[in-house]
Formats: structure tokens, C-alpha cells, sequence
């Protein structure tokens, strides 16, 4: 038994369980603080060891073999992400601290954001299909808590939608687990390679059409997204920031997990039209919106296609891309709404028609935005620019042009929006007038400030160290595209 | 498996699946429980011929894995069978129906649309 790979999923468990019975709000705050911290620090122990030689970690809990037993598997995509996770939810914790909001005084909020927390780091290190069902029951179950936790009238509606949606996506999901296992007899996602590449090919690819439901349901991609941008935005801004961060990307991950390592060499033209379609609508939508918070939710779906994008072309180069715009993805769109929750405290909305100019009122703010914004929209030298260049790299050297064409159609597009929203929440006069004496905007919100700021250095820092960061995602997806070497690990001796 | 179970199991899948796609909270809390009970149908089926002991060692034994997939598998479904419960009962509370609505802003933006082919400018120029 492998400890590091026990405590990220570990710790918050037993953090949840604590906070429940601690009612008291600051012995909640430390409980989450310690476990997440902890869970932080197990975390980078794992990334540490899977760097250091290139291995994979697996632990079998209660040291029964492989097949019969739970196995979590940490390589270097699970190691990254599940560091990238852990940080993100801690910074998102302290940001919900400071937004002073309803929901964080809530006795359940604490624990159900452990949960979440548990669940996700589950999801990361799933070695069989059916925990990952488990995690991702553990996750959504979580988010339903978290996006419905003030019961008002927007958040009851639009939750029954995400509810009811996701509740279809696990039982598909659950299906796809049990005729898997129907077929091969295992759910062990290190037996099942071999397995499923000996079934008929009818078989083989209904199971992975049920699987790329289920996972594109999760990740929010054309035409299963429509429950995204209509349910996240009623969400508060900290829970809002979590969900566009971690919870789509969870879906992004076991869909690269299920095309490189169970169905290598899938369909990939039907995954470059899920792909420019996502990329296309997802932006269209964001076009058509008026509020920055449904902007930025819209954005969330055009941004999955990128990454689906390089899933469909498969090779080395494009899946290293891949990796890479995730790890640049994640904390661009929690900072970018990070900014809008900000905004919405100190304005009461983030409606074009009813704020503007807020540029007079905090440069720094303006800027906070403007950083990530433009790291979206992929340009240089931020590090969506890298990500995207990667991509559109890996692409024209597998001759996939029409789809760099799209790609680069919607990062225009992508521009026009995020231009629209520093035209109407940043630029032009200042509205609604702040009332007298209160002079700038982030020095009133010092803990929501403080964790924004972190988070958008830490964007900046991945354009920066791109060349290291570059090579680990390089060597995450040599991995990834040799799924003999993470069955070896799991099931060698 | 026998023929019954097959025809179960559809069954439950098309009737849930019916109920799911109505507008009442409540319907589709009942078609959840039967897809979520389909699916279970569904994995206990794959565990081999029924009236086996689920023992190691003897012949023609069933296999005791999609077992304890299925166990776990009804804790699931009957905590979110809970929580939807839940969720209907506050949207009556709050709305006196349980009817899921459309969004609001959705609805907003289509009215602007049919009013932009009139006589209302669009909202880009007012901002300007």
C-alpha cells in the first residue's frame, strides 16, 4: 500500500467527516485547510516520485492481486492533474472565504466541498472503470449539494437540469460499466486493453460510443453541452470557479484515459467533428450572451474542443498538446471567474447593460482579467498561445488542416467575446457609481483578492516554464500512448 | 439469462426513458428509479446463469464481482433518488408546481431577438 496515492483521496474523506460533526466555522475553515493541505502535500509527493523515473505508482488496497482488488494508478497525467486539482481547490477555498457569501457559512459547506474534493482525486487515480463510476458518483454528488446549497428559485431550476442530465450521464456510464464487463469479463482498466482489443469490432466500438457518451456528457461537449451554460451560472462565483476549472476537465481526462489506453487507434474523424463543433458553438454561444458569467460558461465548452481536438489526432505530438492546454486551462478559466465573482460582489451582477467601467475604479482588477482573458483568446506570449501553437503543430504535421482552420477561426471568435466583455463590464463610465468614500475595488476584498492574484501569477508562471512544463507533457503523453507500459506496472509483479 | 430478464430489463429502460423526457420533477424522479433499477437488472444479468451459488470451486458457479458492483451501484441511486426528492419538494415549495422551466436568460434573449426584427435597435448600439 502505497501511502501517497492513499491521502489525496484519504485525507479530504476524513476531513468531511470531521467538519460534519465540528459545526463551529473556524474549526471547519482549519479542518478543510488541514485536509486539503495535506492532500496538497501527498499530491507533489506522488508528481516527485512519477517524475523522477519515470514510473508508474500503484497501490492495491489490502494487497489482494490485481484483478480481484481496487487498484489506484498514479502516472504522470493522474499525478499532474491531481496536483493541479488539489491547489486549485484550496485557492478557491480561501476565495470562498473572503467572498463573505451566504453559502461558505453553511454548517454543510465544508463537507460536501471534501467530498467534492475526495471525488475528484478518486477520479485521478482510478485504476478500474467501476471506481471511476464510484468518483465520479462521489463528485457529482457533491457539485448537485454545492450548485443547489441556497435552495433559491434560479438554483432550483437550473439545478434540476444539471441534476437530471448528470443522472443520465452515471447511468450510461453505469451500463457501459456493466456491458464491459459483460463482454470481458473484468472492469480492471490494466486487463481490459487486452481484452477489449480481442472483441468484435461491433462490440468494441459500441462499448466505446456508450463510454464516449458518458464521458462527453461530463466533459461538456457538442451536442451534450447544453446543460453547462445554463446551469453554472446560477451557482455562487467560489462554487461556479470549481465547476468550470475541474469538473468539466475530470471529464476531458477519462476521455483521453478511455481513447489512449482501452481504444487506441479509435474513430478519430468522428472526434475532429465532435471537436469543431464544440470549438464553433460553444464560441457562437458565448457571442450571443450579455452577462459575463454566461460568457465565460459558454467559453468552458468552446475551450473542451481544443482538447478534444488533439485526442482526434491522436498522435504523440497532439496528445503531449493536449495535456499541456489542460494544465494551461484549468487555472485560466477558474481565474477568469475568479475576476467575475469579484466583480459581482462589489456590483451586484456582471450584466453588460447594468456595470461598466470598472477600470477607472481598480486598474489591477482590469488587469487580473485581462491577463488570462488574452492567455484564452491564445495570444502570444501567454500560455494559451503555447497550448493552441502545440496543437495546431501536432495538426498540420498529421495533415489535419481543416481542423486548424476551426481551431483558429474560434480563438478569433474567442478574442471578439472576451473583447466584449472588457467593453462592458471594464471600459466606458463607471456604473453603478460606487457609493461615496469607497475608492478602488480589491482592497475591500483582500482574501478573494489575494487568491485571484496567486492564481493568475500561476497562469502567467506556466508561460514562463513552458519549456520544463512542455517536456513533463511530453512525457506524460509517451506514456499515454503506450498502454503496455501501464499495464506492465499495474500488473507486473 | 433467461428471456424474461432480457424483457424486463427493456422494459424498464423504454418506460424510464419515457418518463424521463416529461417536463414533472416527479415523473422524472420515477423514470431515474426505473432506469437506475434497469441497469442493475442489467449488471446482476452478466454474472452468469441465475441459481448458481456466487462460490469458488464449484462448476457453473456465478461470478461474485458484478455483485458487488450492483450493492453498490443501489446505495448510489437510492442517495440521488433522495437528493431529487428533495429538489422537487423545495421547487414545490418555492413555485407551487414541479414543472422544470426554461432559463430565464434564454427565454430573454429570444423575446430581444423577435423584437430586433421590429422597431428595438440591437443591444450593442444602445451600449455605444
Amino acid at each position: 500500500m502505497n501511502v501517497v496515492l492513499g491521502l489525496p483521496l484519504g485525507l479530504p474523506l476524513l476531513g468531511a467527516a470531521l467538519t460534519m460533526i465540528v459545526r463551529a466555522r473556524a474549526a471547519q475553515r482549519a479542518i478543510s485547510f488541514v485536509a486539503l493541505g495535506g492532500s496538497l502535500a501527498a499530491s507533489v509527493a506522488l508528481l516527485v516520485e512519477v517524475a523522477r523515473d519515470d514510473s508508474i505508482v500503484v497501490s492495491r488496497l489490502g494487497g489482494w492481486p490485481a484483478a480481484v482488488t481496487i487498484t489506484l494508478v498514479g502516472d504522470r497525467l493522474s499525478a499532474m492533474m491531481l496536483v493541479i486539482a488539489v491547489a486549485l481547490l484550496v485557492l478557491v477555498l480561501a476565495f470562498a472565504i473572503g467572498q463573505r457569501a451566504s453559502d461558505e457559512r453553511s454548517p454543510f459547506y465544508h463537507p460536501v466541498y471534501l467530498v467534492l474534493a475526495a471525488g475528484l482525486a478518486q477520479a485521478f487515480l482510478a485504476g478500474d472503470l467501476f471506481n471511476l463510476f464510484v468518483a465520479f458518483e462521489l463528485m457529482l454528488m457533491a457539485s448537485y449539494v454545492l450548485l443547489t446549497l441556497e435552495g433559491t428559485d434560479a438554483q432550483i431550476r437550473a439545478g434540476t437540469t444539471y441534476v437530471v442530465l448528470n443522472v443520465v450521464e452515471s447511468v450510461v456510464l453505469l451500463t457501459a460499466v456493466g456491458l464491459v464487463f459483460a463482454a470481458t469479463g473484468t472492469v480492471s482498466m490494466a486487463d481490459l486493453p487486452e481484452r477489449l482489443a480481442a472483441l468484435p469490432d461491433g462490440v468494441r466500438t459500441g462499448l466505446n460510443l456508450l463510454l464516449l457518451v458518458a464521458f462527453g456528457i461530463k466533459a461538456a461537449v457538442f451536442p451534450l453541452f447544453f446543460w453547462l451554460p445554463d446551469s453554472y451560472p446560477t451557482a455562487p462565483s467560489s462554487v461556479t470557479a470549481i465547476f468550470a476549472g475541474l469538473l468539466t476537465k475530470v471529464g476531458v481526462y477519462t476521455l483521453i484515459r478511455t481513447e489512449t489506453l482501452l481504444f487506441p487507434g479509435g474513430d478519430s474523424t468522428l472526434l475532429l467533428w465532435i471537436a469543431g463543433l464544440t470549438m464553433i458553438i460553444g464560441v457562437l454561444g458565448a457571442m450571443s450572451h450579455l452577462e459575463m458569467k454566461r460568457i465565460l460558461s459558454f467559453h468552458i465548452v468552446s475551450q473542451i474542443g481544443y482538447m478534444v481536438m488533439g485526442l482526434g489526432i491522436g498522435t504523440e505530438a497532439a496528445i503531449a498538446a493536449t495535456v499541456f492546454f489542460l494544465l494551461h486551462q484549468i487555472p485560466v478559466k477558474t481565474a477568469l471567474f475568479l475576476v467575475q465573482g469579484i466583480v459581482e460582489r462589489e456590483t451586484g451582477t456582471t450584466a453588460f447593460d447594468r456595470t461598466g467601467g470598472l477600470v477607472h475604479r481598480s486598474g489591477l482588477l482590469a488587469a487580473l482579467f485581462l491577463l488570462p482573458a488574452l492567455s484564452l483568446a491564445g495570444l502570444p506570449p501567454f500560455s494559451g498561445f503555447l497550448g493552441k501553437l502545440a496543437l495546431v503543430q501536432a495538426g498540420f504535421a498529421d495533415g489535419a488542416h481543416v481542423i486548424v482552420t476551426v481551431a483558429l477561426v474560434g480563438s478569433i471568435l474567442t478574442l471578439i467575446s472576451m473583447t466584449k466583455i472588457w467593453m462592458g463590464v471594464f471600459w466606458g463610465e463607471v456604473h453603478p457609481a460606487p457609493p461615496e468614500g469607497r475608492e478602488g475595488v480589491l482592497r475591500h476584498h483582500r482574501l478573494m483578492s489575494a487568491s485571484t492574484i496567486v492564481l493568475v501569477a500561476a497562469t502567467l508562471a506556466i508561460a514562463v516554464l513552458a519549456g520544463p512544463l512542455y517536456d513533463f507533457c511530453a512525457a506524460a503523453a509517451a506514456q499515454l500512448v503506450d498502454p503496455g507500459r501501464y499495464v506492465e506496472a499495474v500488473l507486473g509483479p | 439469462m433467461s428471456a424474461a430478464m432480457v424483457v424486463l430489463i427493456g422494459v424498464l429502460f423504454g418506460c424510464g426513458t419515457y418518463l424521463l423526457l416529461h417536463r414533472t420533477l416527479t415523473r422524472i424522479v420515477l423514470g431515474i428509479g426505473l432506469l437506475a433499477n434497469g441497469v442493475n437488472l442489467l449488471i446482476v444479468a452478466t454474472s452468469g446463469p441465475s441459481g448458481e451459488a456466487p462460490l469458488v470451486g464449484r462448476d457453473g458457479r456465478t461470478d461474485s464481482v458484478p455483485q458487488a458492483l450492483v450493492l453498490t451501484a443501489i446505495v448510489i441511486g437510492f442517495a440521488v433518488t433522495a437528493f431529487l426528492l428533495a429538489l422537487a419538494w423545495r421547487s414545490w415549495t418555492i413555485g407551487g408546481n414541479d414543472a422544470v422551466e426554461d432559463d430565464l436568460e434564454d427565454r430573454r434573449i429570444a423575446s430581444e431577438r423577435e423584437r430586433a426584427g421590429t422597431d428595438v435597435p440591437d443591444h450593442e448600439d444602445v451600449e455605444s
